[in-house]
């Protein structure tokens, strides 16, 4: 049962209250009064020894303050003369034995390498031969590290597409202008685009001729690239990243104004999302299946066809396209923090 | 090509040491992208076509462009460019 107070007056909340409203408590006040009753006497001191008083203190200060400069002028000498001597001596000693140590630290370990291309490498192990020898009947990819990146090690091709979205995330976070400036005047919008495109030949006809010519070839060859990436040497990386370079390409060429025709914030947002969840839900359903052992209507097809090699080549097209979209983001970005 | 090999790497090695040693950014962004070019046919003599790819395509290609767009934005380029010019008139 609660304790039932009868006297409000004098619990802790009135007296913090009244505490509050008067600033000082029955103790305070008696002390304030026995303080004023022992300065009554005092008589304040006069002008002149005040201006005594002053004078004292003024000198005692110079006086310091004279010895403090002495005392640090002949401690930076030192140190801009002799000691920055010493240092400078003990700094490049230091860099010399450090790095020697480092080198042959490194050399030391390199020593203990096994020998570039022997068979008996313990890299050459039972993995490395089953994916040789069984790779291509079981993921179907006639070049066997998309078989290896997309189909056995799938999960860190996933990683890898997540850390590119991550680190296109943080440069969005950091350049991105905000939207509250789109409604700047137009003149100064026309000064940003000139300082922006200082060095740059604007409107280049030698860069757009060229560009013409060579930009449909880029972006054709890292389709190429990502669409026979279970075929022929490439993949989604390395063709993405030629796309992004043509698109880049294009973009400098011919100015935001064209590019934004076709590729514009919206369209990066929906592509990376969509890409990377095609590729999550997909790896999801092979990775269930293999784990359960339940029949996938995923089949390796024939090795070497364009649609073969079950998933890889939509997960290339994924990866492709993640990768191309981030790389164009991230300088569109750096350039004016927009897209 | 044992021999391509070995320039190819002292190369590298001059390209690595070069680039710590200028003082001049835009010209140390241009010994790096030398660099990965070179890395990229390495790595095509070691028979990884795909990875020479991607070395080319974002080593030589999109590393260096960013990092003369972030040189542009934070005006090294500028101010290099008239430190030159003044050096050049205090010269004359």
């Amino acid at each position: 049962m609660a304790r039932i107070r009868n006297d409000y007056e004098n619990s802790w909340w009135p007296r913090l209250l009244r505490w509050l409203e008067t600033g000082s408590s029955a103790l305070d006040d008696r002390m304030e009064e026995e303080m004023e009753a022992t300065h009554e006497g005092h008589l304040l001191p006069s002008p002149e020894e005040i201006a005594a008083q002053e004078a004292k203190r003024e000198e005692r200060i110079q006086r310091k303050l004279s010895d403090e400069l002495a005392l640090y002028t002949h401690a930076h000498q030192w140190s801009r003369t002799k000691g920055a001597k010493l240092a400078d001596w003990a700094y490049r000693i230091l860099a010399v034995v450090i790095c020697l140590a480092i080198i042959f630290l490194l050399l030391q370990t390199a020593s203990f390498l096994p020998s570039f291309g022997s068979p008996d490498n313990p890299a050459h192990n039972e993995v490395s031969r089953r994916y040789i020898e069984k790779g291509m009947e079981e993921t179907g990819a006639v070049n066997i590290v998309a078989g290896m990146i997309l189909d056995y090690r799938a999960f860190d091709t996933l990683g890898e597409s997540n850390v590119l979205f991550v680190a296109a995330c943080s440069v969005l976070i950091l350049l991105r202008l905000s939207s509250d400036k789109k409604d700047l005047s137009s003149v100064h919008q026309l000064e940003m685009e000139a300082d922006d495109r200082m060095y740059e030949p604007k409107n280049d006809i030698i860069l757009q001729k060229v560009s013409t010519l060579l930009v449909p070839i880029i972006l054709l060859y890292g389709v190429y690239g990502v669409m026979n990436g279970h075929i022929s040497p490439g993949g989604g990386f390395s063709g993405g990243a030629v796309m992004g370079a043509g698109l880049i390409l294009y973009l400098n060429a011919f100015g935001f104004k064209k590019a934004q025709r076709f590729f514009t914030f919206p369209v990066f947002q929906a592509v990376s999302a969509c890409a990377l969840t095609f590729y999550a839900l997909s790896k999801a359903y092979s990775f269930f299946t293999g784990a359960n052992h339940l029949p996938s209507f995923i089949s390796p097809g024939t090795p070497g066809n364009l649609f073969s090699a079950g998933l890889i080549p939509y997960l290339n097209i994924a990866v492709g396209l993640v990768v191309c979209c981030t790389m164009y983001a991230f300088y569109t970005h750096f350039r004016k923090g927009d897209m | 090509m044992e021999l391509l090999n070995i320039l190819l790497l002292i190369f590298i090695i001059i390209c690595a040491v070069a680039v710590s040693l200028t003082k001049n950014l835009f010209t140390s962004i241009v010994i790096f992208m030398s660099q990965s070019l070179a890395m990229s046919v390495i790595w095509l003599l070691l028979e990884s076509p795909d990875l020479a790819v991607t070395e080319a395509a974002v080593g030589a290609g999109i590393t260096s462009l960013l990092l003369f767009v972030t040189l542009k934005k934070i005006h090294a380029i500028d101010q290099q460019k008239k430190g030159a010019a003044q050096h050049g008139t205090d010269q004359e």
